[in-house]
């Protein structure tokens, strides 16, 4: 009994209490910010330098969506492009996810969310996962939202083993040709109202498998998507930031 | 062993051309692969099929532990309705390669007891076969029943489909399928000609190896295009592949402890795996390593405040560990749930064939870091750790031991590393490779061997790309050991082998 009470005193406490309000480490790629001036030429080597296609032309943005946070254009470009820490990144609207050239933080349109979505599951959120292709990084990242550090449990919001428990799906990896059969199982099995949330760059355009014949993303065109969260993987804090802007938390 | 029939390289050498690869009739190489294989310590760790001018090619690769070296050699076959004697019967080892060359170009190995579809790719031979008709073995009997698990598992897990046959709660059989994470990655690699690209798909093979997977791929970039990189990064890619070995051993141990409800012991553990990976980001801004590992250079050299963090790291993270591993270790109620669970012998791991922590835990020494060492680990005294018993506990304690002793090599290689004047090499794109040639790279990640082949055509662009994760050979493994165990006991057994879906699928 001794040791225990040894391991918990240098365990201490691990709990990050305000999950909103951490900083991480300065090389953390979140958020990028563009420039203003920025030239033709440098413009065409960039869509050409980037490996999976994430720069828009006119106006010229980055996509996070097809972003996979390499950091190569800012190695390129050090004074036109920079990624900061800020892990924010996760919206409910995909046209806010193409930043272009200033320091705005991605914004969220709660007048998109559906009514009963802040109605029914504001107090409790009951997710299941599925990684349908995922490199199993998004899939980790997700347990340490639900870790001793990040506990996103205390706030309601768990992840399920049945579907039958769950209010929405969470969607992980590219959507594989193989998987497609047992996502689309799986949704079915949730009761309505339902929300889908597609986590990492990979689940929301492909990424860098983007054009891979073994993938069969057509289930995504059925539905509306209710969260995006970009990262390679994504972070559990911008996970979790994400749910509190889609819930009305903060 | 004879020269003439094959040819010999070491891992992190130079290419061979093509041409100078012995192609042995269909008879001398079965001959010389058995007669390869008969020294327990050597074995097989790639054999597929390539269509090379309207014909098939066989590249088969044998590593010897004992000198250090890999042996090569081919054997070619007209394509049309092609029947091979198979070589399962007399090695098992090779079941899941020659599973994998039925799948993808419809070989038929006469007398294979088991030629399945392995993940099912996109461009199989027979399209008829897919992934909701694979061919389950099973039991007539009316004492039976069989239970069903996946693709899709209770927690937050990779898609992979279990098949048990049970008589009462004992399982007699375990066939595992999988496929489901197949993304066509080994084919992307030829189609995306392109070097950031191809550092991206290497970093997405397995995120839990990123590390490892990154840096098979790097040296054998390295080597086709012969670059050779500065001592200090070599030292520095050590660093990160331990430190990825130790935060998922760390993890691992949290999910060990998890899954026999020692809830102490999980959520310890689940911190200090989090300062691990921290670590990690604070080094490249990426928790799983993802950029830190580039061919050529690096884009995150070591600083000096980053190795006063990571040393403060180890020590408190090393003490608190092994407070927590002393205690998980000698608590009854935790043995009783390890110990003589899920045994998976050494003969058995020395049939199947099984590489990495697996056969060490079953008292294989089986490292590449030792019998085949890359980068730095060629001038540091490493010294595999083994266990004997080959049980749940053997893989958990094999972590244990491992994650303290990769705490002292990070911390004696830094000790090297600041006596070194670092130089800093950026990262090569514009790299051109050696034409029609062959190399391979292995290194060892945390669950075991990785392998990285290429072929270069004759302009110097690779037209085919192998990968090998250790879980392509390890989840026979699994199969075998939960046989005649409780089923309850299943989930706290395939996590102590915990095998990657997704690098086995690609």
């Amino acid at each position: 009994m001794i040791k225990e009470y040894s391991i918990l005193k240098h365990h201490g406490r691990q709990y990050v209490p305000d999950l909103t309000k951490v900083k991480l480490s300065p090389l953390f790629r979140g958020r990028p910010v563009i420039a203003e001036q920025i030239t033709a030429e440098e413009k065409d080597e960039l869509i050409n330098l980037c490996p999976t296609s994430a720069f828009v032309r006119a106006p010229f943005g980055i996509d996070l969506g097809k972003c996979v946070f390499c950091k190569e254009c800012e190695f390129r470009f050090p004074d036109k492009i920079h990624f900061t820490n800020d892990y924010k990144i996760a919206t409910n609207n995909p046209n806010n996810l193409i930043i272009q050239s200033g320091n705005k933080p991605v914004e969220f349109n709660s007048e998109l969310i559906r009514e009963d979505v802040r109605k029914l599951f504001n107090r409790s959120l009951k997710l299941r996962q599925v990684s349908a292709g995922g490199d199993n990084s998004c899939e980790m990242e997700l347990n340490a939202a639900g870790n001793v550090n990040f506990d996103m449990g205390r706030y309601g919001i768990e992840f399920v083993a049945s579907p039958r428990h769950a209010d929405g799906i969470v969607i992980t990896g590219p959507i594989t040709e193989n998987m497609a059969e047992a996502l689309q199982i799986c949704y079915d099995a949730i009761p309505s109202p339902k929300i889908i949330i597609l986590v990492g760059t990979d689940a929301i355009s492909g990424g860098i498998f983007t054009g891979s014949h073994a993938l069969n993303r057509f289930f995504l065109e059925k539905y509306n998507i209710d969260l995006y969260v970009p990262g390679n993987p994504a972070h559990p804090l911008t996970f979790i930031n994400g749910i509190f802007s889609l819930l009305g938390k903060i | 062993m004879s020269e003439k029939f094959h040819i010999e390289i070491t891992n992190n050498g130079a290419p061979v051309y093509l041409k100078d690869i012995p192609s042995l009739s269909y008879h001398d190489f079965l001959a010389h692969l058995k007669n390869l294989l008969a020294e327990p310590s050597n074995h097989c760790i790639a054999y597929y099929a390539v269509k090379m001018d309207k014909k098939l090619k066989f590249f088969c690769y044998v590593a010897i532990d004992n000198t250090s070296r890999i042996a090569i050699f081919t054997h070619e076959q007209e394509f049309d309705n092609l029947v091979l004697p198979s070589l399962t019967p007399g090695n098992f080892t090779l079941h899941i390669f020659e599973r994998e060359i039925h799948e993808n170009h419809g070989v038929e190995f006469d007398g294979h007891p088991w030629l399945k579809p392995v993940r099912f790719p996109n461009n199989h031979y027979n399209s008829a076969s897919k992934i909701n008709n694979y061919p389950f073995y099973n039991i007539e009997s009316e004492e039976l029943h069989e239970v069903g698990v996946g693709p899709i598992h209770a927690g937050i897990i990779e898609p992979g489909h279990f098949r048990f046959i049970c008589n009462g709660e004992k399982v007699l059989h375990l066939e595992i399928q999988l496929g489901y994470q197949h993304r066509g990655i080994e084919k992307l690699f030829i189609e995306r000609d392109n070097a950031l690209q191809r550092s991206i798909l290497s970093e997405s093979i397995s995120g839990d190896s990123v590390v490892a997977h990154m840096l098979a791929h790097s040296i054998l970039i390295e080597s086709l295009a012969g670059i050779t990189v500065p001592v200090s990064l070599q030292i520095e890619r050590c660093i990160a592949l331990e430190l990825e070995r130790i935060a998922m051993h760390i993890g691992d141990t949290a999910a060990l402890c998890g899954d026999i409800a020692y809830q102490l012991g999980q959520v310890v553990n689940e911190a200090l795996r989090t300062t691990i990976i921290n670590t990690t980001q604070l080094w490249c801004g990426n928790r799983f390593g993802k950029g830190l590992i580039r061919a050529g250079g690096s884009n995150y050299p070591m600083t000096i405040d980053f190795i006063d963090a990571l040393l403060q790291t180890l020590e408190d993270t090393g003490k608190r560990y092994s407070e927590i591993t002393d205690r998980i270790f000698s608590l009854p109620n935790v043995l009783s749930r390890f110990d003589g669970i899920g045994i998976l012998t050494q003969t058995q791991a020395q049939l199947i064939g099984a590489v990495g922590m697996v056969a060490r835990s079953s008292g294989m020494d089986r490292d590449i870091r030792k019998s085949h060492a890359f980068q730095y680990y060629k001038e540091y005294p490493f010294e595999s750790i083994t266990q004997q018993t080959g049980d749940v506990l053997a893989r958990a304690m094999l972590r244990n031991l491992e994650v303290r002793y990769s705490i002292e090599m990070i911390k004696e290689m830094i000790r090297i590393y600041r006596q070194k004047e670092p130089t800093f090499e950026k990262p090569v794109y514009n790299y051109k490779l050696q034409p029609d040639s062959i190399s391979i790279s292995l290194t060892e990640g945390w669950r075991g061997e990785i392998c990285h082949t290429a072929i270069t055509n004759q302009k110097g662009e690779i037209v085919h790309y192998k990968i090998k994760d250790p879980s392509f050979h390890n989840w026979m493994a699994l199969a075998v050991a939960v046989r005649n165990q409780e089923i309850s006991d299943f989930p706290v057994c395939n996590k102590s082998f915990n095998l990657s879906y997704c690098g086995n699928d690609l």
